[in-house]
């Protein structure tokens, strides 16, 4: 454990203890959430060279088997906690659980994935500890910082790097002064990679009983009706993505025969998303899916800074877009110059002609 | 039913949905004048909310609470247009450089000087997409929250039914008054302006605004009462100003990079079944595809 001592802050003019790099593991669909084990991926990477050890906190009902998994991932210590009432998410139990975990093991970061359940539940943590919290991050790395002001120099800060703006700037953002330094991470924008060779690791059970108070249960699910994620364009090898261009949802068939064919899948911009031309889980950008496929075709999308930054690292880009200045065009291996809807059916002819 | 109090928390944002090609001015930097000043979408849904609830049960009183500076008083005077009953602004150059957290208390704060039987926000802004000041205020007033709400499904003086939006679905959740709950764009739209209303606010200020109005407009002023937008500052919420602005923020910028993507040799193709046909034939080739 590194104790540093915390000067000039307004905030918490104590010694702080700070040590592992955390992970709040979540659950989906009874088993663990991919962006959870992308997380435990880039935790693992920030905790080594920080020379710390990466823990992770689990909460449910009947999640201990996930053990193994977490450990494959690198995992020294599981936070396990179990109980009949803490089956789902919900805010306020598990807020309470988190936070006396990091009062007690203090530390120095926390991540969580930026879904529904980590949204909800870090800036509730963040609130009562009284720390830094950046939302949506795309990378995190670890560096220093010089506080000109007042001289002072922080070493081994953790980095939060976020699209901000609408995503036509990129922020770094640093929390020197204050404990766990607190993230949430987009799922599919870190890689997700087991350790080669797997390790043991131990498991801790916190007992509930003297934590939770009834107050924490007020809020009662009353029913749920959450899929199974059908769609998973972020490891599809070829994408087709249509844009608002596209016009309608109608219009947004051809794209899925192109895919067909391809063996790829379908995905869209924000735009198109929110006219309700294709469903959410397809959006890729900045706040939709990273994508990185071999093939991207863009229909009828200009190439909003936000959606670029979604599939720019595509091996091959294709665009078709009427128009000839679309800023598309100028990350594109090819520029169709048309409309989609005459040029997608030729592409499907002469594939179709041309495969073997 | 008995008359709830709701505020609901919006925010005037710069609409980062339409940035245009002046949005950067050639130095990277963010050209704000070229970004329309808008009232947060989801806090319009957040809105919409709180006046379907005041539908319900009449005599409930809908305050519209914002954080910004002096020109916020224009989406104070757009929710009081769509059917809000008041508004406050909150505002002070001592707010300035606040991050999440410092929001979160300064807004708690003034939150706390109300009665309050539900708080409805929008899920986030679209000018830092973070989600956060939500449940930070509702952590700092110790009630419990929902979040990603779609609809209001049941109010009673009691409690709520509200049904979630989630990524691959919905829950339904049942929470007791007062709760803080924050609102997503997949709910209904927030009701357009109502003429009557228009006529009644458009002469709304704060008296900031009033300072440089004329004496006949003074005086229209003091003969209707309900003109006046509340503005309050870091005093009026008897707020600690360490746990503010910028030295409240444990956030900071380190550094701020304009996004530039590298530009591709391209490769322009016409319409034409022979072009077609031969980029087909090449990524066949190349095994881009099967």
């Amino acid at each position: 454990m590194i104790t540093i001592r915390l000067v000039d802050s307004k905030l918490h003019k104590i010694f702080i203890a700070v040590n592992n790099v955390f992970v709040y593991c979540e659950v989906q669909n009874n088993r663990l959430a991919d962006v959870s084990l992308e997380l435990l991926t880039k935790g693992r990477k920030l905790a080594g060279e920080l020379h710390v050890g990466l823990e992770a906190i689990l909460i449910g009902k009947g999640v201990s088997d996930m053990a193994k998994e977490l450990f494959d991932y690198g995992v020294r210590t599981l936070h396990l906690v179990e109980d009949e009432r803490l089956a789902f998410y919900r805010t306020l139990p598990y807020a309470r659980l988190v936070k006396h975990l990091f009062e007690r093991e203090k530390p120095q970061i926390g991540l969580f994935g930026a879904t529904p359940v980590g949204r909800d539940l870090a800036p509730r943590i963040a609130s009562s500890l009284k720390c830094g919290l950046t939302a949506d991050c795309t990378g995190l790395e670890i560096g220093d910082h010089h506080d000109k002001k007042s001289d002072t120099t922080y070493t081994n800060l953790l980095y939060q790097i976020r699209p901000a703006f609408g995503g036509n700037i990129i922020a770094t953002i640093i929390n020197p002064d204050t404990r766990p330094q607190l993230a949430t991470v987009r799922e599919g924008v870190m890689k997700k990679e087991p350790l080669m060779e797997s390790m043991a690791g131990e498991i801790k059970t916190l007992d509930v009983n003297g934590i939770l108070q009834k107050e924490d249960f007020v809020v009662e699910i009353i029913d749920r009706h959450v899929e199974e994620k059908r769609i998973n364009i972020k490891n599809a090898p070829i994408i087709v993505a249509g844009g608002y261009g596209v016009g309608s949802k109608e219009n947004f068939k051809l794209l899925f025969e192109l895919a067909d064919v391809l063996g790829g899948e379908v995905g869209g911009t924000r735009a198109a998303v929110d006219a309700g031309y294709i469903e959410h889980d397809r959006q890729i950008g900045q706040t939709g899916v990273t994508v990185r496929p071999r093939l991207y075709i863009a229909c009828g999308i200009s190439g909003q800074i936000q959606h670029r930054a979604g599939m720019m690292e595509s091996s091959m880009i294709i665009a078709i877009n009427t128009d000839r200045n679309a800023p598309i065009n100028s990350i594109a291996d090819y520029v169709i110059t048309g409309d989609f809807a005459e040029v997608v059916p030729r592409l499907i002819k002469y594939y179709r002609k041309n495969s073997k | 039913m008995k008359p709830l109090k709701i505020i609901v928390l919006a925010k005037q944002v710069p609409d980062t949905r339409n940035v245009g090609k002046d949005a950067m001015k050639a130095d990277g930097t963010v050209n704000r004048a070229a970004l329309e000043a808008i009232f947060n979408p989801e806090d319009l849904n957040a809105l919409e909310q709180a006046l379907r609830i005041k539908d319900q049960a009449e005599g409930s009183q809908v305050t519209l609470l914002t954080m910004g500076p002096g020109r916020a008083a224009e989406i104070i005077r757009e929710g009081l247009y769509r059917g809000a009953d008041h508004g406050f602004l909150l505002t002070d150059r001592k707010f300035a450089g606040s991050d999440t957290l410092a929001t979160s208390y300064s807004i708690a704060r003034a939150v706390s000087q109300n009665e309050y039987d539900i708080i409805i926000a929008g899920r986030q802004a679209i000018d830092g997409d973070t989600a956060q000041v939500g449940p930070q205020v509702a952590e700092k007033l110790n009630i419990p929250q929902v979040t990603y709400v779609e609809a209001i499904e049941e109010i009673t003086e009691f409690y709520i039914i509200a049904r979630r939006r989630l990524d691959n679905g919905i829950e339904r959740v049942k929470s007791p008054l007062p709760v803080l709950i924050t609102v997503h764009g997949s709910a209904p739209p927030c009701r357009p302006r109502i003429a009557r209303r228009v006529m009644k606010y458009k002469h709304a200020r704060t008296l900031t605004e009033l300072q440089d109005a004329s004496e006949d407009y003074i005086r229209l002023f003091q003969d209707r009462p309900y003109l006046k937008i509340d503005e309050w500052s870091v005093a009026d919420i008897k707020a600690d100003e360490d746990a503010l602005g910028l030295s409240g923020s444990p956030t900071k910028v380190k550094k701020i990079e304009n996004v530039v993507f590298k530009a591709k040799e391209s490769r322009i193709l016409e319409n034409s079944d022979q072009d077609i046909e031969s980029l087909i034939k090449e990524l066949i080739d190349n095994h881009t595809i099967g």
